[in-house]
């Protein structure tokens, strides 16, 4: 016996789906899961918890000074972070000349921003406003001397401006030193072979710090009395080359995974070496390192607090030289509500160079490959 | 290793020393006064000595000094170049000519001022080691602290000190040390023991970030010698005596009762020692290679030592460091200038 008309489909049990329905297949499928959830519940509340009351609940918000923050309790103390965030962020660098390093940044999210964005058109330009204009321009806004903008010691810099200028300058420079480097490791040329391993392994070989330290410690006493050379020069100089040591090796892991075949195919083209290695190899070896590279990027960026061993106050060296010296602003919770700042910041940053990593990954096709 | 290290940077500081010693012919002074700015070597940060504030400007008790001494040579005491420096940096920053003056919280000992191209121009802050306690106890000195639980950091001077004052003068005590100073102070803030002993300078800055500021005291007693004083090359001491005579004219402005708000007033003065200071008698500028108002400068820009003492440290700031050692001689204290005459 058959029927004709279709048994009108019955609707799922009302628990199998919407919310309660995830819920009861994703935390609560066996004791086990429930017992593990309600667990995780009581963590995450504890834990939450304990921030929220301290960043919240308990924080002094308005304030002149450390007493506003003495009592009994206590939890941030916010006004803290409001009256010195000019001092964070730019250092002692003059109040009238704020708006240079304003400006400056704004040029700089000018020509990243569109060339971050796919299919904004006019990337060559770009490029080229961001490789050859935009140094120019922010080294002229930020150190002034000409053109009527008074000059700025770079002593007087600090802040997340001194971050920022190590940064960027480190990545800037080891990015193309150290494409140079891996290349010149695996050159048959014995002079730049050797002079490129010697280099890449004595400056992996010292600690950063030491390099920093000899550079500002003992390098005066070998200078005739008098002569000195900028601070941040030395930390810009010690920075990028060490960066540019180690971004070596990581583009050398990339140009070893790329097959003899490629490099034969380009020789059998009558390629020259330039154009094998810009037009074949370095493009397949870069995207195959595109993580590796940020990593050595995001690790410079927080590398750079360590110019606080030459007397250089970058992000976490102010708000620590503030925390540990202003008196003016002592209580008991100063010093956590500023380095809480401070990791806030770097996270910040650090959190967003490896989500555009992530995307030029996922653009490009290298994460899916293997 | 830490030895080979030390080995080595003693060499080459005192390598250092003695090709300071040949350099040391041109005059600083002259430099200075050439370049328009006075190098300075300051403390990255120490409460009440050199620190920024909210604007970034430089303040402190170390700090006024460098004022003092730019405002002596150009009548002008914010013409000065601060050099943040590290503990281990500043001598070889004064060495090398990266600052023409160190003053930096630098304890003044026999073995810097007579090696390694030092030379010590004064003690602008009478530093020492103190006890703080808390108020509930009710002591009045350190004496009473028989039978007491300190918390103290360990492998420093300080160690030794408190161990010796307990021991001559034939009182108990227990000490809790503590490898970090972070710790030490954590310890005795959640009442691990009755007394903590540090730098009566340090002592005042903890106290600030304690939970309860008001319940902990500073017992009155020092008990050890930390004379902190401005430095400079070894080898010109025309240079020193400048930065000598800032000092002691701040001194003596405070025993004469001069300040940076009446001096304008007592340049009318009858009295002779202000009329000499002020240079409205005598020739006692011209010695120190500067014009005669050369004092006059130093307190309408700056102020008289008790000026800067309350500003910086003293009843007048946060901390309320008690004048104790560094009030004037006549007052119970150790602050004494020669006279300028």
């Amino acid at each position: 016996m058959t029927t004709d008309a279709a048994t009108p489909g019955t609707r799922p049990p009302r628990l199998d789906t919407g919310p309660v329905g995830w819920m009861k297949k994703n935390l609560f499928a066996t004791p086990t899961d429930s017992v593990l959830t309600l667990i995780g519940l009581y963590l995450i509340y504890v834990l939450l918890g304990g921030f929220i009351d301290w960043a919240f609940l308990r924080a002094t918000w308005t304030g002149t000074d450390g007493k506003a923050c003495t009592w009994e309790g206590a939890g941030a103390c916010w006004p803290f972070i409001w009256n010195k965030l000019g001092l964070f962020m730019n250092g002692r660098y003059p109040d009238a000349e704020r708006w240079r390093i304003y400006l400056t940044y704004a040029l700089a999210l000018g020509g990243l921003v569109p060339l971050m964005v796919p299919g904004v058109p006019g990337k060559l330009y770009l490029s080229l406003y961001m490789l050859l204009v935009f140094p120019v321009l922010a080294f002229i806004l930020l150190t002034g001397g000409i053109f009527g903008l008074p000059a700025v010691d770079t002593q007087l810099w600090g802040g997340l401006l001194i971050t920022l200028v190590v940064a960027c300058v480190g990545i800037a420079a080891s990015f193309p030193l150290g494409i140079l480097l891996a290349l010149g490791r695996r050159s048959k040329l014995p002079i730049i072979k050797w002079a490129s391993i010697g280099f890449i392994e004595i400056v992996r070989g010292v600690p950063l710090v030491t390099m920093l330290f000899f550079a500002s410690v003992m390098l005066p006493l070998f200078l005739p009395e008098n002569v000195t050379f900028d601070k941040l020069l030395r930390a810009l100089i010690g920075v990028a080359l060490f960066s540019a040591a180690y971004l070596a090796e990581v583009i050398r892991g990339g140009l070893q995974a790329i097959p003899r075949g490629q490099l034969e195919a380009g020789d059998a083209l009558g390629l020259s070496y330039p154009q094998k290695m810009g037009l074949i190899v370095l493009p397949q070896a870069l995207k195959l390192v595109i993580p590796g590279i940020v990593n050595s990027f995001i690790a410079l960026f927080k590398d750079t607090s360590l110019v606080l061993i030459i007397g250089l106050f970058d992000l976490l060296g102010i708000v620590q030289q503030s925390v540990q010296s202003d008196a003016k602003w002592f209580s008991p919770s100063t010093s956590t509500t500023g380095y809480f700042f401070a990791g806030l910041v770097f996270w910040i940053f650090c959190f967003g160079m490896s989500r555009y990593s992530a995307s030029i990954e996922k653009r490009l096709g290298a994460g899916d490959r293997r | 290793m830490t030895f080979l290290i030390k080995g080595g940077l003693v060499a080459v500081v005192a390598l250092a020393g003695s090709v300071s010693a040949v350099f040391a012919q041109t005059k600083t002074l002259d430099t200075v006064k050439a370049r328009g700015t006075l190098n300075c070597g300051v403390n990255t940060g120490l409460a009440g000595f050199s620190a920024p504030d909210d604007k970034g400007q430089w303040g402190g008790l170390d700090v006024d000094l460098c004022k003092a001494v730019a405002a002596a040579i150009f009548k002008d005491p914010t013409k000065v170049k601060y050099v943040p420096l590290t503990a281990k940096e500043r001598f070889t920053a004064l060495q090398s000519g990266e600052v023409d003056l160190l003053s930096r919280n630098t304890t003044w000992t026999m073995s810097r001022d007579t090696s390694s191209g030092l030379n010590f121009a004064g003690v602008n802050y009478y530093d020492g080691q103190g006890f703080m306690v808390k108020k509930s106890l009710g002591l009045k000195s350190a004496k009473e602290l028989n039978g007491a639980t300190v918390c103290v950091q360990t492998g420093t001077t300080t160690e030794l000190n408190v161990t010796d004052f307990f021991r001559t003068n034939k009182l108990d005590y227990k000490p809790v040390v503590f490898e970090k100073l972070d710790e030490t102070v954590a310890a005795y803030n959640s009442g691990r023991c009755d007394a903590f002993t540090s730098d009566v300078s340090q002592l005042y800055s903890e106290r600030l970030k304690s939970p309860k500021p008001d319940e902990n005291v500073v017992l009155p007693d020092v008990i050890s010698k930390e004379p902190l004083g401005p430095v400079v090359r070894q080898g010109d001491s025309g240079w020193a005596n400048v930065v000598r005579w800032t000092h002691f004219a701040m001194v003596n402005a405070e025993e004469l009762g001069v300040s940076s708000k009446n001096i304008d007033e007592m340049l009318a003065s009858a009295n002779p020692e202000i009329k000499r200071m002020l240079g409205k008698e005598g020739d006692f500028g011209k010695g120190l290679g500067l014009e005669n108002d050369w004092a006059y400068q130093i307190i309408k820009g700056v102020g008289n030592y008790a000026e800067a003492f309350d500003r910086n440290v003293g009843a007048g700031s946060r901390l309320g460091i008690a004048r104790g050692q560094n009030a004037l001689w006549n007052k119970g204290g150790q602050q004494y200038a020669p006279p300028i005459r």
